[in-house]
């Protein structure tokens, strides 16, 4: 059984009288553990997809069946309660609040999945020094490095114990030093069973997942295994 | 959680809780003098003592009067004096006396001086706890004898006489001479009386020689215990009426005021200004309210890229409305605490000026229902105007606000 699988997906977006279609009717399964990447130029649909797969967002058609359950017409509070629980995000513009300091802005998923302090901080330390950060655990996150920060956001993402991980161009804003350090850590998370769903414009970063998605104009248009897949920790970006 | 959505702008917060501070300050500052004027005043009527019960000639009035109309009452007799007096009809008076009072100029060589000359005996003295400084006082004999004996208030003699002293000598009120054989120690105001601009003769001599009159225009009694108080009113009004022929109580030609109807009624005054002026101090609240409705609204659209990340990470709708909710009630309550503390130090500094500046011994009152209410309307205030904005808050979709720049 599928982990995710959506049947005529369609996007439509209305302003006004304008409106722009998103998504024309996708079909698509995805299994646990695979790493799939979606690419395609701007304006292709591929952040909606993405959006509307992590549940941001809902279609205006078709079905999402998600871990065996059609959620299709789930409440808001029902999304909120598997986005908590069972989905992790990584955005390309991190997304912390700045305010708070590391180990804050990891606890942040816990709260609303309301455990105790002590385990939230357990858990939250424990996913801090997974990503390598134990030495900024209480550093204001506006002291850090953009490699650093999403590192944190991916901690953060990781810290439920969630399904599957979105991560939308999570390269997107950073150095390609620090891009490759933040592949390496989804390729780590990969080989340990994750199952990781990835947005990307730019190939070198697709092929670091076993599987791409091309999309064109709101379909799929392409569904292809990797051949030669790049792995960062022997090869880095563009060796 | 809800504390560094506040900090992000300091200046911004502390000007939006201002109109709350103000709010909050202002009322504590009325209701605390209020307290304090009503606690002055009621601690000087009961100083009185709580047993005096006053009959009073003529109607009682309709609403509030200052009681002049009834000193042309002569309902209350000497017979009823002496009926009132007869311990088988009132067995529960300790004491009774009957007095009378006008405005009159005193005279004594070319000094004149407008004094209350009051008609009395010996008992009044007791009742409103005035001493002899110097000299003796009139007595009961003086009273049964119209003898022309008097007691003059401190001002009195020493606008009369100067630095000379005044016993022994003759001062004059209307045509009729007076011997002053007392003086009285300083009093000062006496509920209707201020004793120092007084004189106190015999109540016979000032009926027959000052007013021409064979009535009293008030009589006390005081009960021997404050729980007699009511047998010893129903006595007074059966000896009255059946004196005066009364059968309906609605034609009674007298009334009774206990110590207790006096400190209700100064209670009512007081709490009616109370609160009459706190509620234009709530208005100030109100305005405050919309200052922070206003500013609730602004940091909601600046903080929509939180709202959504937060709805991304799994908070719920109502996770977003309870954290705004909080943050607008912390908001107005820190301001009402501040406005309480505020309130009260300027009560308190105000009780301390009116002490300096004038002879009254104004005491200070912090009072609690303000404290209470002020904490609790600010709590209000914070749930009422940021209500709105919590929900605006509450119901942005995660993705619409993440992608908000």
């Amino acid at each position: 059984m599928a982990l995710i699988e959506v049947k005529s997906l369609e996007k439509i977006y209305v302003d006004g009288d304008v409106r722009t279609p998103g998504l024309n009717g996708v079909d698509l399964a995805i299994n646990e553990g695979e790493f799939v990447a979606i690419i395609g130029p701007s304006g292709s649909g591929k952040s909606t997809l993405l959006q509307i797969l992590g549940v941001l967002d809902r279609p205006s058609g078709g079905e999402y069946i998600f871990n065996g359950h059609n959620i299709t017409e789930y409440s808001d509070d029902q999304l909120a309660h598997i986005r908590n629980k069972e989905m992790g995000f990584v955005f390309q513009a991190f997304n912390l609040l700045p305010k708070l300091t590391v180990l804050e802005n990891v606890k942040l998923p816990l709260i609303y999945a309301r455990l105790s302090e002590e385990e939230r901080d357990k858990r939250a330390r424990d996913m801090v020094s997974l990503v390598d950060l134990n030495d900024r655990v209480d550093f204001k996150t506006t002291k850090l490095s953009g490699g650093q920060k999403q590192r944190v956001a991916i901690a953060r993402a990781l810290v439920n114990n969630p399904k599957v991980i979105f991560a939308d161009e999570p390269t997107g804003s950073l150095d390609s030093k620090s891009g490759e350090i933040i592949m390496s850590f989804l390729q780590d998370l990969h080989s340990q069973g994750n199952t990781i769903i990835l947005v990307t414009h730019e190939s070198y970063v697709a092929e670091c997942a076993e599987r791409i998605l091309h999309i064109k104009d709101g379909l799929i248009d392409r569904d292809e295994k990797v051949q030669n897949r790049r792995l960062i920790a022997k090869q880095g970006f563009f060796k | 959680m809800a504390i560094t959505g506040l900090s992000t702008n300091k200046t911004r917060s502390a000007l939006t809780i201002l109109g709350i501070v103000i709010g909050i300050s202002s009322i504590i500052l009325v209701m605390s003098i209020g307290q304090s004027a009503q606690k002055l005043i009621v601690d000087q009527v009961q100083g009185l003592g709580s047993t005096n019960v006053f009959i009073i000639p003529g109607r009682q009035p309709e609403g509030f009067s200052d009681g002049s109309s009834t000193l042309l009452a002569d309902s209350l007799k000497e017979r009823d004096l002496k009926d009132l007096t007869k311990k088988s009809n009132v067995p529960n008076a300790a004491k009774i006396t009957g007095m009378v009072f006008t405005p009159a100029s005193v005279n004594y060589d070319s000094e004149t001086y407008n004094a209350t000359v009051l008609g009395a005996d010996p008992r009044l003295f007791d009742l409103f706890q005035v001493d002899i400084a110097r000299g003796t006082n009139i007595t009961d004999e003086d009273v049964a004898q119209k003898s022309d004996v008097i007691v003059i208030g401190t001002t009195v003699a020493e606008k009369l006489f100067g630095l000379a002293d005044p016993i022994g000598e003759k001062i004059k009120i209307k045509d009729k001479y007076f011997r002053v054989v007392g003086l009285m120690a300083e009093k000062g105001q006496a509920v209707f009386v201020n004793f120092d601009e007084a004189v106190v003769a015999p109540v016979s001599t000032i009926q027959q020689y000052v007013l021409g009159i064979k009535y009293y225009h008030r009589v006390v009694v005081v009960a021997d215990t404050v729980e007699n108080i009511p047998d010893v009113v129903s006595d007074i009004k059966a000896v009255l009426r059946s004196n005066h022929n009364i059968t309906d109580p609605d034609k009674d030609d007298f009334f009774i005021q206990t110590q207790a109807d006096l400190v209700d009624t100064v209670s009512l005054i007081t709490n009616i200004l109370t609160i009459l002026l706190s509620s234009v101090a709530a208005i100030s609240l109100v305005v405050g309210g919309i200052g922070i409705m206003n500013i609730m609204f602004v940091s909601v659209t600046e903080r929509t890229r939180e709202i959504g990340l937060r709805k991304a990470l799994g908070a719920t709708n109502k996770d977003i409305l309870t954290q705004f909710l909080v943050e607008a009630i912390i908001f107005t309550v820190s301001g009402g605490l501040v406005g309480i503390f505020l309130g009260t130090a300027l009560a308190y500094a105000a009780t301390f000026s009116i002490n300096h500046l004038t002879t009254t011994n104004f005491p200070f009152a912090f009072s609690y229902l303000g404290a209470f209410l002020g904490v609790f309307v600010s709590s209000a205030i914070g749930f009422i105007f940021g209500i709105f904005p919590a929900r605006k808050a509450a119901q942005k979709s995660p993705i619409e606000a993440l992608r908000y720049e």
